[in-house]
């Protein structure tokens, strides 16, 4: 029995909802909900949507200088990360490849961490481990959900004021419907909205209330992937893995300042040599000309014919109404507008290379 | 007129030598939402197994598998601008090829509604 699936407080929920579940690393989540991935993306866009993220892993770190030592571990300046503040970030290892990307938010009396479900089992002993004198607690008791959407703010502000308050990557702890609740304004979707951690025994009813709101409906796993491919959010496991580096994935903006003049964190050597002086390859933006949708491990030749990379992500964008990827091509290549070649099932099908994201991000600065 | 149908989920509608093709309801639900649809041209023959297109949803990309030997004489062009259309009327305005029949005797190895109805329960 050790190999079911697991499921998440709002499993019953799903099921009520007409969620159709599957394994998703380890965890029986909701894919999609009667109205179809590209309704739910759809509606997520133009107004909310709710997603169980309940099988990502929420940590409590405590101890004395926590954002500090974390230091350690990250190219991200956790040190000088303010109370009341989230920022994205990622564990990197000796070769400077990432092991699993996070979300670290100080909460003041401790710091508050989200990992991939998948990498739960490698992401606690790891901190564990390396930040002495934290300890290191997985919270097993709690929901996560997302609200996701323009109407994000009313859905959740019309029962807790304080979630309008808060602007882009900022948390608090506030009630909603008499329950104590994380929330915090961000998300993997490109809109506006919050991810909030409800205790286990009341989640379902906060996401009840949640969709008592006209504009909130329930959203799947499906949307949830086309959204952050559009939004040109890296997934891990595709996108970026233990062997490619933050520089490599396009992922420069999320080291600061002094973090890269520094170092200071495993694998410092190769990131600050690529700051330097290049990668090896970088993640683009991709669009195929025609409709065929490019997936991962599609081929990219340059108009040369040779191979210059490939796809780790890719699939229909319902807002761009077409295909959307991003992948890997190798130094010399990935400007901005640079035609290149798909081969997709033997065949030829020519792609540009383009700016990410495909569709403009909407936070509340 | 007869309709047969493989354990591929294709329909399979044969008049005199020729025969139309599509996919089924239950494998257009399946499926999800088709976003693209990749077909053979007319004058390509095929053998029963082949892969002769390749239907891509939200989800996932799966392959059309021959029923039957024979040769498109007709490509249903229609699904190039409006691949949404095989989830609407799968088995009516969007069928995926018209073909001429190789060997009529094959269509003994395909299942009848009821055969198909006990096949996806």
């Amino acid at each position: 029995m050790t190999d079911a699936p697991k499921r998440t407080p709002l499993y019953d929920l799903h099921v009520e909802l007409g969620g159709k579940m599957v394994d998703f690393a380890g965890w029986e989540m909701p894919v999609q909900y009667p109205m179809g991935i590209m309704g739910e993306h759809n509606h997520s866009r133009a107004k909310a949507g709710l997603f169980d993220v309940s099988h990502m892993g929420q940590v409590i770190l405590r101890g004395e200088n926590v954002g500090e030592k974390l230091e350690t571990l990250c190219p991200q300046a956790y040190a000088t990360l303010k109370e009341g503040k989230a920022r994205y970030g990622f564990f990197t290892n000796e070769e400077g490849g990432i092991m699993d990307d996070l979300i670290v938010s100080n909460a003041g009396e401790y710091f508050y961490v989200v990992v991939n479900a998948a990498l739960r089992h490698q992401d606690i002993p790891h901190m564990t481990a390396n930040l002495d004198g934290v300890e290191v607690t997985e919270i097993f008791d709690r929901a996560l959900v997302a609200v996701q959407g323009p109407s994000a703010e009313n859905v959740v502000g019309d029962l807790c004021p304080a979630a309008r308050d808060l602007k882009f990557m900022e948390t608090t702890v506030a009630d909603i419907n008499g329950v104590e609740c994380r929330i915090s304004r961000l998300g993997y979707t490109g809109e506006d909205g919050y991810e909030i951690s409800i205790p286990d025994d009341k989640a379902v009813d906060v996401c009840r209330a949640f969709l008592a709101h006209d504009d909130c409906e329930p959203a799947g796993l499906g949307a949830r992937d086309s959204l952050r491919l559009e939004a040109g959010l890296c997934l891990y496991g595709n996108d970026i893995d233990q062997s490619t580096s933050p520089v490599e994935a396009s992922l420069g903006w999320a080291m600061q300042k002094r973090r890269k003049e520094e170092g200071g964190f495993p694998g410092a050597a190769r990131v600050q040599k690529e700051l330097a002086e290049g990668a090896a390859k970088k993640l683009v933006g991709i669009k195929p000309d025609g409709r065929a949708p490019a997936r991962q491990h599609v081929e990219i030749q340059c108009l040369e014919g040779n191979t210059i990379g490939e796809i780790t992500s890719g699939g229909f964008g319902p807002t761009v109404g077409g295909p959307v990827a991003m992948g890997y091509v190798s130094a010399g290549h990935g400007q901005p507008g640079e035609k290149v070649n798909l081969i997709i099932r033997g065949k030829v099908q020519p792609a540009e290379i383009v700016s990410l994201p495909f569709v403009q991000q909407n936070y509340k600065r | 007129m007869a309709i047969y149908y493989s354990e591929e989920h294709e329909w399979v509608l044969v008049e005199g030598d020729t025969a139309t093709i599509g996919i089924t309801q239950h494998a257009a639900d399946q499926l999800g939402e088709i976003v693209f649809v990749e077909q053979k041209e007319e004058g390509d023959d095929f053998e029963k197994g082949d892969e002769i297109g390749v239907i891509e949803s939200v989800k996932a990309a799966s392959e059309i598998y021959a029923p039957v030997d024979g040769e498109v004489v007709a490509v249903n062009g229609d699904l190039e601008e409006n691949p949404g259309k095989l989830n609407e009327s799968p088995e009516g305005d969007a069928w995926i090829y018209k073909i001429k029949l190789s060997d009529a005797s094959q269509l003994e190895d395909l299942m009848d509604l009821d055969g198909y109805k006990a096949l996806i329960g």
